[in-house]
């Protein structure tokens, strides 16, 4: 189960509104490296590792995904905000009007919805956690884009943080991995 | 939101994400003496904070005791705050 907890895991703070980065951080929003596709990625993986040091880290790296998903929304949220059409329109975000008003529909920079056909599930631990070190380097590549898309301190600040914990996560499924690796090894030689 | 408030919260989330930081290194260090006694400190102290800002603003989460009306909903919320 879970709690939700009122606060955000890191504050968000934009220095005006910014319609050009809005449209472009729904690449972490709803694209395929996106945390969306972090969390779920994670949270259903959890379900089929072998070890428990590997079913806690997908548990508590899965949610913290949900905790920077609110994060990129928050940006997003504050960037848009009170913004009118005809603003949206010409910044490209006119079909997003359209279709979502200012709402925070799961797509990406270029309006491609979410889909799971983002994300792999195999059942092999092995397998399953290379996808995870992979996901961590694209979303960190992700950021380093959109850090240099901007000029704002804030959004670069929040940018930095949330790159910041790719790098840390992959660490960690690193060492996961190599104690499943351990775990099958031993298994093999009983 | 006040001045006192947010510093509150913010020392929250600060410990917060100290606590989750040697939480995920716990989770493939299960044995490392130091990183748990600097969890299980911060988890204490975090405990105390969350309690000094609860009884003054209002829950966090949903399993807390509330005054009437439910302060729970009260504004602002995460994504509103201005930070």
């Amino acid at each position: 189960m879970w709690i939700y907890e009122k606060k955000l895991q890191y504050p968000v703070r934009v220095s005006a509104t910014d319609l050009r980065m809005a449209k472009f951080l729904f690449a972490q929003y709803g694209g395929p490296d996106s945390e969306l596709s972090a969390g779920v990625r994670y949270l259903t993986q959890r379900y089929t590792m072998p070890i428990s040091e590997a079913k806690g880290l997908l548990t508590d790296i899965g949610t913290e995904e949900l905790a920077h998903w609110e994060i990129i929304a928050t940006l997003i949220y504050k960037l848009v905000k009170g913004k009118s059409p005809e603003e949206l329109e010409k910044a490209g975000l006119g079909a997003h009007f359209a279709q979502h008003d200012t709402a925070l529909y799961p797509h990406d920079a270029a309006g491609v919805p979410w889909t799971a056909a983002y994300i792999q599930v195999t059942g092999d631990p092995i397998t399953d956690l290379y996808e995870d070190m992979a996901a961590e380097q694209k979303a960190r590549t992700t950021y380093e884009h959109l850090i240099r898309l901007t000029d704002d301190p804030g959004i670069k600040d929040a940018l930095s943080f949330l790159r910041q914990r790719e790098v840390n996560h992959f660490q960690r499924f690193g060492e996961a991995l190599r104690r499943v690796q351990e775990y099958l090894d031993g298994k093999k030689y009983y | 939101m006040h001045e006192y408030q947010y510093k509150l919260l913010r020392d929250i989330m600060a410990l917060d994400f100290t606590i989750l930081e040697l939480a995920l290194y716990l989770d493939t260090h299960p044995r490392d003496k130091k990183a748990l006694k600097d969890h299980n400190e911060y988890v204490r102290e975090r405990k105390k904070l969350k309690e000094i800002y609860e009884e003054k603003y209002g829950p966090l989460t949903l399993a807390e005791t509330s005054e009437y009306p439910w302060r729970y909903i009260a504004d602002p919320w995460p994504w509103e705050i201005k930070y």
